[in-house]
């Protein structure tokens, strides 16, 4: 029914959805793309902020890779990460987005695009300044399934809610059921 | 037929009309990109569909001028990636000061910040009086700011960083004169430097080159796109010329990798081969 996942997580998510793909088995069935606030001279691997405990694989995007199901994929700091039409990935050094590059609303409406109704896509609560609820309103025109982490399960809840505001969220989840609701 | 089909053959057509009136070539660019802007445009013109912007590309030039303006992405900075900038002085400059004379081509300038770190440079390893930089962009606009050498002056906090981790010696204010809010470079720093319109989609070499910077416009193009301005670099480049891509650029891809050699991995510095390397 689905073909692919993507998830927003701006700065400062707690523990549990942060690491939420990096629990995940191998054999996971759709790729998951992940968007990932960043500062912008943080240098390091960002798929290090996925916290993989088992044996799914974490790729940092460096190029025109294929989005393939069993893969969590994310982008370093300064690049957006939209998925292409062709199913691929084509990094970009555009403009910041909401204050944000990668940006999730970048990610999340190129992605709508691409797979229509087959997307699922899921906004983590964090520190917030919207991004994201664009990106979530567009996956819902598209038929997709939007999910938001519930806003009070975190001490900074703004992101969620300005996207519950936009009323194109279909659920509500605490972090434990987001989880289970990928599998 | 779908709205996403729909779009994507309303694109198409848009494109086609633009090559066709004005020669710029957007056709093989990376879509999802493309597909943004062009509906940032159709936003800010306040129409409905991406095909209504076609009859106003095709019969206002000044309309479409605007148009390309944002099709082409001008973010950059002085001494981006600093990294790479002390590579350069390390270890590619001490190299090209055994020829008389240099060429630089560093093609997607945008508006200029790149090219004038390159000429601060060469000016602090005495090698400004003997070397060109042909500093070429499609987009004229962005390419009048770059000749100009004024930038905002909020700016000038990161490029000091960038300027000292690229191991500028220094005091980088020697370099500019602040006034009213902007800061305006050295007119010293303006004089290797030739700014031109060139399109990587559609034009061909011009000179023979030592070295070729081209940072953050092939992650724009698709593969066979890249691949044709990867041909121009080498056909440009002297033999053990240089070559510097963006982050996350490479040539691991493209049938050109066998003719180069990657000599930093990190900031993506790669070196043609000799004509006897790789028979």
């Amino acid at each position: 029914m689905f073909d692919a996942v993507v998830i927003g997580r701006p700065a400062g998510s707690i523990e549990v959805p942060a690491s939420l793909p990096g629990t995940l088995p191998q054999d996971y069935p759709l790729p998951i793309i992940v968007a990932i606030h960043l500062h912008p001279l943080y240098q390091g691997n960002p798929a290090r902020f996925t916290g993989s405990q088992t044996a799914i694989r974490i790729k940092e995007v460096l190029g025109k890779y294929p989005i393939e199901t069993g893969n969590v994929y994310t982008a370093a700091a300064n690049y957006h990460l939209p998925a292409e039409h062709d199913k691929t990935f084509a990094l970009t050094v555009d403009d910041r987005v909401n204050y944000a590059c990668p940006s999730i609303d970048v990610l999340f409406e190129s992605a709508a695009f691409v797979y229509g109704e087959s997307l699922t896509g899921i906004l983590l609560s964090g520190a917030a300044n919207g991004d994201g609820a664009r990106g979530l309103a567009v996956i819902k025109q598209s038929g997709g399934l939007t999910v938001v982490q519930a806003p009070e399960t975190d001490q900074s809840t703004a992101m969620p809610q300005a996207a519950v505001n936009t009323g194109s969220v279909d659920r509500i989840l605490q972090p434990m059921i987001l989880r289970d609701i990928l599998r | 037929m779908e709205t996403t089909e729909l779009e994507k053959l309303e694109v198409n057509l848009l494109l086609e009309a633009v090559f066709q009136r004005y020669g710029h070539d957007f056709r093989q660019y990376a879509r999802a990109s493309v597909h943004r802007r062009i509906n940032n445009i159709r936003n800010h013109a306040g129409l409905e569909t991406v095909s209504e912007l076609i009859p106003r590309v095709l019969h206002e030039p000044l309309f479409f001028k605007q148009m390309l303006g944002e099709m082409s992405i001008t973010v950059t900075t002085m001494f981006r990636d600093p990294g790479l900038f002390l590579y350069l002085r390390d270890k590619v400059l001490p190299y090209l000061k055994s020829y008389p004379s240099l060429k630089i081509w560093h093609a997607g300038c945008a508006t200029g910040q790149e090219a004038y770190s390159l000429s601060i440079l060469l000016q602090e390893e005495n090698l400004a009086k003997r070397t060109v930089i042909y500093a070429t962009d499609f987009n004229d606009a962005a390419l009048d700011t770059a000749k100009k050498g004024i930038y905002d002056l909020k700016d000038v906090k990161d490029y000091t960083k960038n300027y000292q981790a690229a191991g500028g010696h220094r005091s980088f204010s020697e370099y500019y004169h602040a006034e009213y809010g902007a800061m305006k470079l050295r007119q010293c720093l303006k004089a290797p430097i030739t700014f031109a319109n060139h399109n990587l989609a559609i034009d061909g070499v011009f000179s023979e080159t030592q070295l070729i910077m081209c940072r953050n416009v092939l992650i724009y193009f698709d593969k066979k796109l890249q691949d044709r301005a990867l041909n121009l670099f080498h056909e440009s480049l002297a033999e053990n010329g240089f070559l510097c891509l963006g982050r996350r650029e490479s040539i691991i891809c493209s049938p050109l990798r066998k003719k180069f050699v990657a000599l930093d991995e990190k900031h993506r510095v790669f070196q043609k081969k000799t004509g006897r390397q790789y028979v």
